[in-house]
């Protein structure tokens, strides 16, 4: 898959409660919880961004709470994906289940500049700031990750899991 | 080669044996929970998946704990979803409101779950169970979803840092203090995907009250999760609990760890960690003119009843100040009782507090003491975010029960000797 956007900068240690503040979490509608993504960082932060234009963070992005209604927030605001230094380890667990996909990346973090445009080859493992040409290599995803997403996700593999038992028993 | 109580349970709960660090594995549950911000989630998922009949209904829990009692028409309707579905499936461990606590003090409490477990919640903080000797992970909706219909999980075998805390601890210094400090020396991501095992003769004296608060927040160091062995004193606390037998680990002396971190302890003093950051911890003697306008004592972190005996040993005898608003939410309503029976609600209640029954409610912002804009609270919870507690121009420090109380009278933030 190819990801091209322009790129969104962050500090380190962006937590869920700026991703999605809690006083939101009585709904999981993915519109609703998209209005106020990143509201309290930057109140016009979703209507700043155009669909497809990726977060580019520091280290440890995601941390605190395990809601998932936090990359679900972040993919229905329209970002393509998140490009991060680190990642907290529920928010990663809980983005690659939902579909968005996440990068980590050293040094593309520290080199590019809001406003960039990048290009990720995700079979390649490729990043590419198509504004200064750099090509940057990022993390393959362990087998078993791989398989969850290419049948589709969590949930799908549950299902094929659910399939497999039945004919076992 | 010998081996961490972490890679021993996990070794007890899957098929292969002879796995490595880093490995990912699939491992059976003994319990999974979630509450009524992650449930609601979980149950679409657990449907759509297809799912006729969840894995074991004795090994799910459901607890409305974080805007229950429902603080608006929102909330209502997830909990609604949490109870239909527990009606539904069968779930024996469905905790209404009455007998409802907050999720991490509840279980542990009814002997839910147990030394040797593996445990995964829908929330951050299943770390807490560590405490016990488990292995307990937080984990997202989906996650928990699949767990509910397969009953196992896949996770990659994580790395373990052993800390160990030796010497004498002193008066008002409390495992919040250890566990705030321990986060300010490593930092926020200081311990990512790794174990904290916390050991030394320091931790084998510590009550259980006060190695759940240590576990509770190994997240903030973005741990994987936090363990302690188990002892006689953890024996003790499952005495008359414990629904089913359990088993008990520890590791190897000769078990290889990712580091070994130290800490003599008699030079630590109460702690405070200031905005906007849990690893933004100084010591009770550094902190300056801080006013404060509100207080709260509660949480899965802080709301157990050593922790209400310390803050009414703080406030015996005082008033809060007038322009503070102290707010204490014992965990669980067995909790709750027990401090009634002792006298302490009746002493918060006399010298000027407001208690409440069981939520999380105002720690994560949801309701039961919001902050306005540009005011500040002390709180014995377990997060400092920006708008963690309501205004995104609101600050919360944290501190231990002790602190707080003193707080919550001096209406500023003070050692407890300030207010004795």
């Amino acid at each position: 898959m190819i990801i091209k956007g322009k790129v969104w900068k962050f500090r380190d240690n962006i937590d869920t409660d700026v991703i999605i503040p809690a006083r939101y979490l009585n709904t999981s509608d993915p519109t609703e919880l998209a209005l106020h993504c990143m509201e309290d960082y930057d109140p016009q932060f979703t209507k700043k961004i155009s669909r497809g234009d990726i977060i580019v963070a520091g280290k440890n992005f995601g941390c605190g709470s395990s809601r998932e209604h936090a990359p679900i927030a972040l993919k229905a605001a329209g970002l393509s994906c998140i490009i991060a230094k680190s990642f907290a380890r529920i928010f990663f667990r809980n983005a690659i289940n939902i579909g968005l996909p996440i990068f980590e990346s050293e040094e593309i973090t520290d080199q590019c500049t809001e406003g960039e445009l990048l290009e990720i080859d995700t079979v390649k493992g490729t990043i590419k700031n198509l504004s200064t040409n750099k090509v940057y290599r990022t993390n393959l995803l362990p087998e078993f990750i791989q398989k969850v997403i290419s049948v589709g996700g969590l949930k799908e593999y549950v299902k094929e899991e659910l399939k497999r038992r039945e004919i076992d028993v | 080669m010998g081996r961490t109580i972490v890679e021993k349970i996990l070794s007890a709960h899957t098929e292969k044996d002879d796995f490595k660090i880093g490995d990912i594995i699939n491992v059976r549950v003994d319990f999974a929970f979630a509450n009524d911000i992650t449930a609601p989630l979980a149950i679409k998922y657990f449907k759509e998946s297809g799912a006729k009949e969840v894995f074991d209904r004795k090994k799910i829990g459901l607890i409305p704990d974080h805007f229950a009692p429902n603080k608006d028409i929102k909330s209502a309707e997830q909990c609604k979803l949490l109870r239909e579905f527990a009606q539904e499936q069968g779930i024996e461990n469905y905790f209404e409101v009455g007998k409802m606590g907050v999720e991490h003090a509840l279980l542990p409490e009814k002997g839910l779950v147990l030394p040797g477990d593996v445990v995964v919640g829908a929330d951050s903080h299943t770390d807490t169970s560590g405490a016990l000797g488990a292995f307990a992970i937080g984990v997202g909706s989906t996650d928990l979803a699949a767990i509910m219909a397969l009953g196992e999980v896949w996770l990659k075998v994580p790395p373990t840092i052993k800390f160990i805390y030796f010497g004498k601890l002193n008066k008002w210094v409390s495992g919040k203090d250890l566990i705030l400090y321990t986060i300010s020396k490593i930092g926020v991501d200081g311990a990512n995907y790794q174990v904290m095992e916390f050991s030394g003769e320091v931790i084998k004296r510590l009550s259980m009250d006060n190695r759940f608060t240590m576990c509770n927040m190994a997240v903030e160091a973005g741990a994987k999760t936090a363990i302690i062995e188990p002892d006689q004193i953890t024996l003790e606390y499952l005495q008359g609990r414990a629904t089913r037998p359990y088993q008990l680990y520890k590791s190897d002396p000769e078990a290889s760890y990712e580091k070994v971190i130290e800490f003599e302890v008699s030079k630590i003093e109460p702690q405070v960690a200031f905005p906007h950051l849990p690893e933004n911890a100084k010591p009770i003697s550094e902190v300056g003119y801080i006013k404060i306008d509100q207080s709260i004592i509660g949480s899965c972190t802080n709301g157990r009843i050593e922790d209400l005996r310390i803050a009414a040993e703080v406030l015996k005898g005082q008033q809060v100040h007038p322009e503070v608003r102290l707010i204490i939410i014992p965990a669980t309503q067995d909790i709750y009782l027990q401090a009634l029976r002792e006298g302490l609600i009746d002493l918060f209640v006399s010298a000027g507090a407001a208690v409440s029954t069981p939520t999380c409610g105002p720690c994560l912002g949801g309701y039961m003491g919001i902050l306005a804009k540009g005011e500040r609270a002390i709180s014995t919870t377990n997060r400092n975010f920006v708008g963690r507690m309501g205004h995104p121009e609101s600050e919360v420090y944290l501190a231990s029960p002790a602190v707080a109380a003193a707080s919550a009278v001096a209406g500023r933030i003070v050692s407890p000797e300030e207010v004795k």
